[in-house]
């Protein structure tokens, strides 16, 4: 049995206290001293040259401080890009300047031409309908394929196209994969779509800019994810303000899912009208103004072909994928159709050969960048439709065909053709125990059942793999990454005992303030309500490279265990000096230090408090204070992995799809606390079948976003994903991090659409409609409806 | 938000003479309106706020038929109507969520009269009167289109008059994102023969299935509409729905009306 606050316990979050009783302090609630307010003017056209912006009248409106527009941008650099992607022919790619305020052109309904800052945020709002812009409206591009056509009108008329970059992995492996296709017993292919998708975290993105002339020092509180690669990217690129003179919060914030991993134009806005009108600006946006203004997720198209030998063994694959990367690009977005999603396309599977090529191509639409899962969504959305799709071809058993494929358990560490090694795994378990939940040999039973009452019942399996906290920075930085991605800890003990602990990981759901200090308190021993979690301000951690690609346990977590590790090996010092020892013969236990062998003891805060008051203390040895630091760097990334169930019934008269069961066997390394895991579980999956049955981020030719709001981006309600069986209990630790953790906030988004298209094929096919391959996602009852009559 | 004047008379008297100048406006529940001012898509000058008026509220049985106040929310009809026409209620349960459904009116859906709405469907499916301050406009002649109904400027409604059905059902197939119909039928008996009214399917806005209420006036069965073939001319194409899709789902909501109707 775990200890209650440690290792092992399902703790109930602690921040959980102030979020239920109304006392989270969010963005939105800093209000601070002469704070005004701005409001954005939004290209409400896709592309457009801006001829002229008339503000004289809304200058003059009440309340207005000031209008700005790019004029007052021309010292500041624009928006960076965190990720430079070389392109199979060994350039590098193509990087329009993304200004704060538009340039000369709009690219995308939403572009932000001119910012209206007065005392209140009506009076903006007031007068920002009072500019006069004279666009002229230019063609728009929205499809991808179009975007590339020869003579297609460009989204920057600086670049020679609108191709980011046409990049191919492995290069190499290319005519090898060719020579395997041609010799191939079976050729399976499969064209799809990863449909675009809006994050839509509960709290939309607010931006408090302040700026104090005392010391010419800058702050800038954000709904960020990372509020120290803000300060790194909005200091050094945009604004040119140095580390010391900057600070950035990141307070509460009310989910990000990636949409508040990115610098973003309204934040460097805030930061430097501050400093322009001497004043706190403020900026709040509106849900609609998310829909146009946060980065996008996925939205990509692929063709994808898998080779078999007559005995159906994958022996090699291939894709050729065009990723939308909007009109800019956001901060990671070169990265994820590349680095996160061309390294995971070996699955689950022992293919030997693979090649990837990715298009990034610009459109007149919202930047797309990383959105839960980022990247192994779209990769294992597509191998998991194209294996089914073959066992169906093949006429096997679709649990067989991925066993017979699958990288067995004694193969670790495993050498995929995609650049990874995986360090451990067993996805024969994880697929037993998924079956065994589901009661799969139960399910044509049920199938009867439904059928009885008109409807089409079909299971659905998907099986992941996913590489979390992308690391280690050498190997990074070699692949593009303009960033390292370690992470610091301190971990500060009081005299009186208590911890404060400072992590680069910025929480924002994810329970931090628990897990975290469920780790310290079983490493020392103590009370983990005397620890508490401090994070998302840059003025008082060392660094922090933040919360994204289920990285903050695995490489947040393991620097908190660096840290701590430091601070056990002072206080054996510390106690051994008080005990007349040696250190190594200290041995800490339950918040106890006593000497091996003997019954001499001190206690935890006896150590802390010489540590602070040295009057008998090893003073020529040993520094007073008991506070340590320490940076972590992975070795490698994370592999979890798992097995995914959907039961659905579909209704054949409406094309309707309701999911009766749904079963995650994961397999996530070792766990701190099993119900934030569930819960991250449960928030991922219900992502993943927003995703799969619901979620449609469309544009129409002219670029017009159709779904702007709730009344046509469809959300999952809670009644449409009624409940999950999640199962962590096959665990196979982390070889290369010190808590054998590997990371689960993504897998629910990564593992579950797959599932649930197999589902709905499945039943179609059981009930006759063998016609139907594929269906694109949302698989709203209207597609499903038409791919039966087709 | 753009500022506005907010009066809240007492009467229907006051409530029209406040009306009288240019740039005033009945708000009822608020649900359409105030969504459509924060987005600046409409700015009145002056909101009269038609829910201090206690003859506008309410539901009422009156011989044969159910009165039921243009101010009284979709829940109290839910509650309140059930025992006297349950399908009439049970269409009023199924709006939006319970914020709406306790603030939403049925006097302020029927003056929207949105294409996707629930209410147009019970109204012109009923053959229902509605009641206005002057005067009182017959369900057939009241809905005029998309958006579009018989009001002049000025005029409010006051009550609808509902010929209590002997069975009644409202089939409602969800737009997944707003929920409103994608496609909802209601159908309702009477001894004088059945109506069946559509609503979310066509760019008309609700309409009535003639072919239906004939086969169903002669046999109040499914099984006498189960060939029941919709023309998908003229209905809405959108993100939810091809009008081929709607036109089918016209005939699958109307039978699972019927097969509901008690
Ligand atoms: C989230 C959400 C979900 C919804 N789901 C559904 C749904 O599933 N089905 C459905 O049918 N509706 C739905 N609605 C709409 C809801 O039913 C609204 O309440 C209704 O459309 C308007 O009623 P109201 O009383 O709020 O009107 P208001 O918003 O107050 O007014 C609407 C319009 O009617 C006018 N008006 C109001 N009362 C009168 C009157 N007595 N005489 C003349 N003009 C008047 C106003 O001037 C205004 O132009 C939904 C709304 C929301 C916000």
């Amino acid at each position: 049995m775990p200890k209650d606050d440690g290792i092992g316990a399902s703790t109930k979050r602690r921040e959980d206290v102030r979020f239920l009783t109304g006392n989270g302090k969010y963005t939105d609630d800093i209000n601070l001293r002469g704070q005004c307010f701005v409001h954005f003017l939004r290209s409400d056209v896709a592309h457009g040259r801006i001829k002229g912006i008339d503000a004289a009248a809304a200058e003059g409106m009440p309340g207005v401080l000031k209008v700005f527009t790019s004029a007052d941008f021309e010292t500041a650099g624009g928006i960076p890009c965190g990720w430079q992607v070389t392109d199979r022919f060994g350039e590098v790619m193509q990087e329009p300047k993304h200004p704060i305020l538009a340039e000369g052109k709009v690219r995308h309904v939403g572009d932000p031409i001119a910012a209206v800052v007065a005392e209140t945020y009506e009076q903006a709002r007031d007068a920002a309908e009072a500019i006069e812009v004279d666009i002229e409206q230019l063609e728009a591009v929205v499809d991808m394929k179009a975007a590339l056509a020869e003579g297609a009108p460009k989204v920057h008329d600086d670049l020679t196209s609108n191709l980011c970059y046409d990049w191919g992995f492995v290069e190499d492996n290319k005519d090898a994969v060719n020579a395997a296709f041609e010799s191939a017993a079976h050729v399976v292919s499969l064209e799809l779509t990863n449909n675009r998708l809006v994050a839509n975290p509960m709290e939309p993105r607010v931006a408090v800019g302040d700026y104090d002339p005392w010391g010419d020092n800058h702050t800038l509180y954000t709904t960020s994810q990372n509020p120290h690669v803000i300060r790194l990217l909005m200091g050094a690129f945009v604004l040119n303000i140095p580390e010391h003179k900057l600070r950035v919060v990141a307070p509460d914030v009310g989910g990000g899912f990636g949409s508040k991993i990115y610098h973003y134009a309204e934040e460097a806005f805030c930061t430097y009208a501050a400093k322009v009108l001497k004043r706190p600006v403020k900026w709040t946006s509106s849900r609609s103004e998310a829909f146009i203004s946060d980065a996008h997720g996925r939205d990509h198209k692929t063709k994808i072909e898998l080779a078999l030998d007559a005995d159906h063994n994958f022996t090699a694959l291939c894709t050729e994928t065009y990723a939308n990367m909007g009109a800019y690009l956001s901060t990671f977005a070169p990265s994820i159709p590349t680095w996160l999603h061309g390294t995971l396309m070996a699955g689950n599977y022992r293919t030997p050969l693979i090649y990837v090529n990715v298009k990034a191509v610009f459109t007149n639409t919202v930047p797309v960048d990383a959105y839960r899962g980022a990247g192994r969504p779209e990769a294992t959305f597509q191998i998991e439709r194209l294996v089914d799709k073959a066992a169906r071809e093949l006429g096997v058993d679709p649990i067989e065909l991925r066993r017979k494929n699958f990288i067995k358990a004694d193969q670790f560490p495993y050498q995929t053709p995609v650049a990874v090694v995986y360090d451990t795994g067993n996805y024969d378990a994880t697929m037993d125990k998924m079956l065994e939940l589901a009661d799969y040999a139960n399910f044509e039973k049920r199938m009867e059942e439904s059928k009885a009452r008109g409807k089409l019942r079909g299971f659905g399996i998907a099986h992941y793999i996913e590489a979390c906290g992308i690391a280690p920075s050498n190997l990074v930085g070699q692949l593009g990454a303009r960033a390292g991605l370690y992470e610091s800890a301190s971990v500060r003990v009081n005299a009186t005992g208590s911890i404060s602990v400072y992590t680069g990981s910025h929480s924002h759901g994810q329970g931090h303030e628990t897990s975290f200090a469920q780790v310290v308190a079983e490493m020392i021993g103590v009370d983990a309500n005397s620890i508490e979690i401090h994070h998302g301000d840059t003025s008082n951690t060392p660094m922090g490279m933040g919360t994204y690609g289920s990285r903050s346990l695995a490489v947040g977590g393991s620097a908190i265990v660096k840290a701590t590790n430091k601070i056990i090996d002072k206080a054996k010092k510390i106690a051994a000096h008080l005990l007349e020892a040696a250190p190594e013969d200290i041995e800490l236990k339950d918040g106890k230090f006593s000497v091996a062998g003997t019954d001499k003891s001190v206690d935890w805060s006896g150590v802390t408090l010489a540590a602070y008051v040295p009057h008998n203390y090893p003073l020529e040895d040993l520094e007073p204070g008991l506070e340590e630091t320490a940076f972590y760097d992975p070795s490698n990334f994370t592999y979890p992995s798992g097995a995914y169930g959907c039961e659905i019934e579909l209704d054949p008269e409406t094309g309707k799809i309701d999911i009766l069961r749904f079963i995650a066997a994961d397999d996530f390394g070792n766990i701190v606390n099993p119900m934030i895991v569930e819960g991250q579980v449960h928030g991922g999956l219900a992502q993943g079948i927003g995703q799969a049955l619901l979620e449609n981020c469309a544009y129409d030719a002219e670029g017009q976003l159709l779904s702007g709001s709730f009344m046509d981006y469809a959300m999952p309600r809670a009644d449409d994903v009624r409940g999950f069986t999640v199962d962590h209990s096959c665990i196979t630790p982390c070889t290369h991090n010190p808590l054998g953790v590997k990371g689960c906030g993504e897998a629910g988004a990564i593992g579950s659409p797959p599932a649930v298209v197999n589902a709905a094929i499945d039943a179609l096919h059981r009930a006759g409609h063998t016609q139907v391959t594929h269906i694109d996602m949302p698989l709203t009852p209207a597609r499903v409806w038409a791919a039966m009559k087709a | 938000m753009h500022n506005f004047d907010f009066v809240k008379p007492s009467s229907v008297e006051e409530a029209i003479a406040a009306l009288a100048s240019e740039e005033a406006q009945p708000i009822s529940g608020g649900q359409t309106l105030i969504p459509s001012m924060k987005a600046r898509l409409n700015a009145p000058e002056t909101l009269v706020s038609l829910t201090g008026i206690a003859e506008l509220k309410g539901v009422c049985p009156d011989g044969d038929s159910l009165v039921i106040g243009a101010a009284t929310t979709h829940a109290t009809v839910a509650a309140d109507a059930a025992s006297h026409f349950p399908g009439l209620a049970a269409l009023a349960g199924q709006i939006g969520d319970p914020a709406v459904r306790n603030r939403g009116t049925l006097g302020g859906s029927l003056a929207n009269n949105d294409p996707s709405a629930c209410y147009p469907a019970a109204v012109l499916g009923t053959g229902a009167a509605i009641v206005t301050n002057a005067r009182e406009i017959a369900a057939d002649d009241y809905f005029q289109g998309m958006f579009t109904t018989a009001l002049e400027d000025g005029e409010i409604i006051t009550s609808v008059r509902f010929p209590i059905a002997e069975k009644s059902a409202y089939a409602k197939f969800l737009q997944p994102a707003s929920r409103f119909a994608l496609t909802g039928v209601f159908v309702a008996k009477y001894a004088s023969g059945v109506r069946v009214a559509v609503t979310g399917a066509s760019e008309n806005g609700v309409f009535r299935l003639a072919e239906a209420e004939a086969a169903l006036s002669q046999n109040f069965s499914a099984e006498a509409i189960s060939g029941l073939q919709c023309s998908a001319h003229e209905m809405i194409a959108d993100l939810h729905g091809t009008p081929e899709y709607r036109a089918h789902l016209v005939g699958v909501m109307t039978r699972r009306a019927v097969a509901a109707a008690r």
